[in-house]
This record gives structure tokens, C-alpha cells and sequence, in this order.
């Protein structure tokens, strides 16, 4: 196997993948990856979808005959918890199962903003040029200039925390990534011939770009907005923790970690489900990411 | 020369950009956000009371010269006294630092000496069950988010085992949880980057003529391969340090660590405004510096890149 280590490496250094996986072996193992990557998710959308029907309880239904219950099959209060309940009697499960509705819903939707933006920014910035360039670049290094989240905190302390602010400042987070890797990816497409070609034929800049440019960049949008996804479950789950994210009683990964942080010491069982759920979609969400752009666009690498 | 120069003042006018938009956001924000006079008085306060506090802490005056204020200060290290605590925002910010100080280096420290033998090892014993099992462990660390590694800690450790206190600051027993919290990223990071550099490293050229000398595993490995796979290694690890001013943020939250990051939140919900602005302005500026320290160090390590 190491001999196979092809000799000479590219220019753009990788830093995530060893180079003997890049000589093609892995090709298989990565498509079965991604592939099981994407029934993760939708079988994750699947049960947020079914949540009615899969969670055994009302996630809001409050017992106090059955606070703090742990993890049991049988049925103190006449239900079962396979999960356990907490500090209300809440059924842990029912929380979980419809608490993958905030995670998936706040996700998708920040990746479509981050996507609608970055891509747009990125793209006007890469063929452009000249001072819209300049003015994009500057904000994305203002925006990675200093902790999201602190900015995250402020615009949520403002507007109220809410499902919609939410979507704004997770996918508003972000634009930076779509918008750097689309702009030097733009940057090289208007230089090549087919651009000038169809520039000279006549073709409007929009109707260049939407034609043209946009196709030739799908398959790092695809890769991007993967890894974002990742990203973006995660800093709903630790706004909810921070107290700032869906407001109770709507059950969300983060807020039940929250919740359940008080009683850590009596019933581990609150936060700990919870936060291996988010745990578990972060991993296979981001490793299906990295398995796509091994696949369709190796060039990212590092990005 | 000249061009370093040149490529100097570029970055450093680039830099003071970015400051200013930093600030000015941050401005806005904070001022929307709402009045912080109504938070500060008993709720039963008379109105003349409350003009009173809103003039002595030159709210009244319309936004475009508190703006103008604003910037002004900033430009002089003033960021104005803090609403809640009645002190210059800059002293109480200078209190809390240490904290975070001592957090975020520790982080560091821990991460750059962990991660990088960590990644050297797996690379050089590439394929091995050591290698495969630390690179399962760096990915599921660098998917776990922050604020749950830390409850699990403060679970398994401090009350399961009973190992180490849960929160608060005092000798290394408490600094040791928070600082694995915050670093757990940063060494995942860099070991799985140090792992692919040294591994790039040693399928070059170089190596192979170093190797046909008939040199040593040992001496291949120190002065062939370590030395060119440094350079990615080192800025790499020295941009994780925007990832622990962001980390220190949420770490310090769930180990009631008292750092400029849970003074920050607190801040924000107090409305405290001089106080966000000064921490958020300092996170940018060692942002911006360590960019900017290792763009040069870029140039010093690499002649390569150096500016012609």
C-alpha cells in the first residue's frame, strides 16, 4: 500500500486525507460511506417527519408522578421510558424524536440562507472583480475576525430568540465559507474559453453566470453545504444551551442538555441521550461531507 | 524589502478595516438592543431619575454622535464605563482577562503538546491499529461539540468519578477539566493535521534520497520530514487560536470559568454595552495580530513565499 504513495503530491497541500486514500482504493469505500452518510439523514428526517406517530408520549406532557425517572421498561406512571423523564416527568424519547424536527428544520434552512448568500457573494465577488471583490473579502475576514458567537448572542439579545432569528444568525454564520471557496473557484472559470465564448456571443452576465459559471460549481455547493450542515445542527444545539435558541416547552437537542444540566448528578440520562444524538448527526453528518468531496470535488481539500 | 514593506502596509490597512467594521457592527447591535437604564434602576424609579442616569451615561444624545463617540474613545483605548459594574469597561475586562488568559494558553499548550507527537506517531505507524484508533478518536473529537464535551467531563469525571471539581477557578484541578474542554478541538485538529503534513512529508523526493543514504528511521523522520511538514503544522495551530477565543465563549458558560467569555454573555444580557464592545474589540484585534504574525512567520519559515 505505501508504495502505491504517488511521488508527486499536489501543489494544494491535504491536509485531511492521507495520500495513500487518494489513489483511488478508497473510491469505493468512500461512496459506500456517503451513501450510508445520506440514509443517516434521511432517516433522521424520516422520524422528525413521523414524530407524531414514532414518539411513544406528548414530548410536553408533563407527569409528576414520574419526575426524574431513569431509563426503565417498566411503567411507573402506567408509560414506559425507555429513555427515562425529566426533572416535569417529560418523556426523555418523545423529546428526542421531536426534538430532531428543531435540529433538521433550523439546519436545512440556515444551510439554504448561508447557501443563497455565500454562493451569490462569492460568485459576484469572483466575476466581478475590481471593489465588490474587496468589499466581500472584507467583510468575510470582518465576520472571521472575531467569535461568531458572540455577535450570534448579541443579534439574538436584540431581535428576541426566536425560530426565524435563529435561521438568520445560524445560516448568516455561514456565508464566509461559500463565498471563498466559490470566488477562487469563479475566479478560474472566467479566464477559460467557454466564458469568453459565450460572452462574446452575446450573453448577459446573470444569464452567463446562471447558465455557465453556476453548473461548473454545483458539485463544491453540494460538499459545502454538507459540511455546513454539520455545522450548523451544532451551533442551534449550543445557542438552545445557551438558553437562546428554541424556547421551551419545544423540545430541541441543546435545550434538553440545558435542562437536564442541573440535575447531572441525579439523572445523568437528561443531557447525556440528547447530546450523543447531536453528537452522532454531527460525526456522520460532517464525515459524509468529507466522503462527498473526496468524490466529486477533491480540489477542496483544506477548504 | 521594499516589498515586504508594501505587503506589510497592505495587510495592516486591511486589518484596521476590519477593526472598524468589528466595531461599528458591534455598535449597532449592542444599540438596538435596547435601553439599559430601565435595568440598572428599581423598578419603581422616577422618570426624572431615569433621564438622569440615561445623561450621565451620554444616552440622550442622538446615535450619530454617540457613533461619533464612540469611535473616538475606541481609537484611544477608552471604551467607556461599564453600566453595570460603574467602572471603566477596560478595567473590569483587564480583571476578568487573566482567566481566560490562563484557559486559552493552557488549551494550547495541552493541545500543541498532545497533538502534534499524537499526529507524528499515527503518521509514521500509518495503517496500525494505533493509528487507526487515534484518528477514530480525533474525528469523533472534532464533531463533539464543545459545550457537551464539557458535561460529559463535569458527568464522568467530577461526579461520577470524583476526580476533579465541576466549576469555578482555583489551582490546576480546576483549570484541567475546562482547558481539555476548550482543547479537544484544537488537538483533533492538529494531530489529524500534523498526521496528513508528516505523511505528505514522507512520500517526498527528499525522503526517499534521505532513506537511499542509508540514514536513519530516526534521523529521516526529525530532520527530513518533521522540518517540511513544520509549516502547515504551525500555522494551523496558530489559527486555532480564533477557535479557542470562540470556544472560551461556551466553555467557560458551562464551568462558570469567570473569563472575559462568561463576562461577555453575562454582559450581553445586562445590556452592559461598553463591556461587549471592549471584549469583542480585544478577541478581533489578537485575532487580527495572530493572522498577521503568522503570515510573516509564513515568510520567515518558508523562503518559497516570500514576496519577491
Amino acid at each position: 500500500m505505501a508504495s502505491s504513495i504517488p511521488a508527486s503530491v499536489p501543489a494544494e497541500a491535504d491536509f485531511q486525507t492521507l495520500p495513500a486514500e487518494r489513489a483511488g482504493g478508497g473510491a469505493r469505500r468512500r461512496q459506500r460511506l456517503a451513501v450510508a452518510g445520506l440514509a443517516f439523514v434521511v432517516a433522521l428526517m424520516l422520524v422528525a417527519a413521523a414524530a407524531p406517530w414514532l414518539a411513544p408520549q406528548d414530548p410536553v406532557r408533563q407527569s409528576l408522578r414520574a419526575r426524574l425517572v431513569g431509563p426503565t421498561l417498566e411503567a411507573p406512571d402506567g408509560r414506559a421510558h425507555v429513555l427515562g423523564t425529566d426533572h416535569l416527568g417529560r418523556d426523555v424519547l418523545s423529546r428526542l424524536v421531536y426534538g430532531a424536527r428543531v435540529s433538521l428544520a433550523v439546519g436545512f434552512a440556515a444551510v439554504a440562507l448561508g447557501t443563497l448568500v455565500g454562493a451569490t457573494l462569492g460568485i459576484v465577488a469572483g466575476f466581478r472583480g475590481g471593489w465588490m471583490d474587496s468589499v466581500v473579502m472584507t467583510l468575510a475576514d470582518a465576520q472571521l475576525a472575531f467569535p461568531f458567537i458572540l455577535l450570534a448572542i448579541g443579534i439574538i439579545a436584540v431581535l428576541g430568540p426566536s425560530f426565524p432569528t435563529l435561521i438568520v444568525v445560524v445560516g448568516l454564520s455561514g456565508w464566509v465559507g461559500y463565498a471563498r471557496v466559490l470566488r477562487s473557484q469563479v475566479l478560474v472559470l472566467r479566464s477559460r474559453e467557454f466564458v469568453d465564448a459565450v460572452q462574446a456571443l452575446g450573453a448577459s452576465m446573470t444569464r452567463t453566470v446562471l447558465m455557465h459559471v453556476l453548473p461548473n460549481v454545483v458539485s463544491s455547493l453540494i460538499v459545502i453545504a454538507t459540511l455546513e450542515l454539520a455545522r450548523a445542527i451544532v451551533l442551534e444545539a449550543t445557542l438552545s444551551f445557551l438558553g437562546l435558541g428554541v424556547q421551551p416547552p419545544t423540545p430541541s437537542w441543546g435545550g434538553m442538555i440545558h435542562e437536564g444540566r442541573e440535575y447531572l448528578d441525579s439523572a445523568w440520562w437528561i443531557s447525556t441521550f440528547p447530546g450523543l444524538v447531536l453528537m452522532a448527526t454531527s460525526l456522520v453528518v460532517s464525515r459524509t461531507g468529507d466522503a462527498l468531496r473526496d468524490l466529486l470535488d477533491p480540489t477542496l481539500r483544506g477548504a | 524589502m521594499r516589498s515586504v514593506l508594501a505587503f506589510l502596509g497592505w495587510r495592516l490597512g486591511r486589518a484596521l478595516v476590519v477593526l472598524w467594521l468589528v466595531s461599528t457592527v458591534v455598535f449597532v447591535v449592542m444599540r438596538l438592543s435596547g435601553d439599559p437604564v430601565p435595568l440598572l434602576l428599581p423598578p419603581d424609579a422616577p422618570h426624572s431619575e431615569i433621564l438622569r442616569v440615561r445623561a450621565e451615561l451620554g444616552l440622550d444624545r442622538p446615535l450619530p454622535v454617540q457613533y461619533a463617540i464612540f469611535i473616538g474613545n475606541t481609537l484611544r483605548g477608552d471604551f467607556g464605563r461599564s453600566i453595570h459594574f460603574r467602572e471603566p469597561a477596560m478595567t473590569v475586562v483587564a480583571g476578568y482577562l487573566g482567566a481566560t488568559l490562563e484557559l486559552g494558553l493552557t488549551a494550547f499548550v495541552i493541545a500543541a503538546v498532545l497533538a502534534i507527537p499524537i499526529g507524528l506517531l499515527s503518521a509514521v505507524r500509518r495503517n496500525t491499529a494505533l493509528d487507526h484508533v487515534t484518528m477514530a478518536i480525533a474525528l469523533v473529537g472534532q464533531a463533539t461539540p464543545t459545550f457537551f464535551l464539557g458535561i460529559l467531563f463535569i458527568l464522568v469525571i467530577s461526579l461520577k468519578a470524583g476526580l476533579l471539581p465541576t466549576s469555578g477557578r482555583g489551582d490546576w484541578h480546576n483549570l484541567l477539566l475546562p482547558a481539555l474542554t476548550l482543547g479537544a478541538f484544537t488537538i483533533a485538529s492538529v494531530a489529524r493535521l500534523t498526521r496528513s503534513a508528516v505523511l505528505e512529508s514522507l512520500a517526498a523526493d527528499y525522503v526517499r534520497t534521505a532513506r537511499a543514504k542509508g540514514l536513519t528511521e530516526l534521523v529521516v523522520v526529525t530532520k527530513h520530514t518533521l522540518r517540511n511538514a513544520a509549516l502547515p503544522i504551525i500555522t494551523i495551530t496558530a489559527l486555532q487560536v480564533g477557535t479557542l477565543l470562540g470556544g472560551a465563549v461556551v466553555t467557560e458558560s458551562v464551568f462558570a470559568w469567570p473569563g472575559i467569555g462568561r463576562l461577555c454573555v453575562q454582559s450581553i444580557y445586562n445590556r452592559d454595552y461598553p463591556i461587549v464592545q471592549c471584549v469583542v474589540f480585544l478577541s478581533a484585534v489578537t485575532f487580527i495580530v495572530i493572522n498577521l504574525c503568522v503570515d510573516l512567520l509564513y515568510g520567515v519559515l518558508d523562503p518559497r513565499v516570500r514576496p519577491r
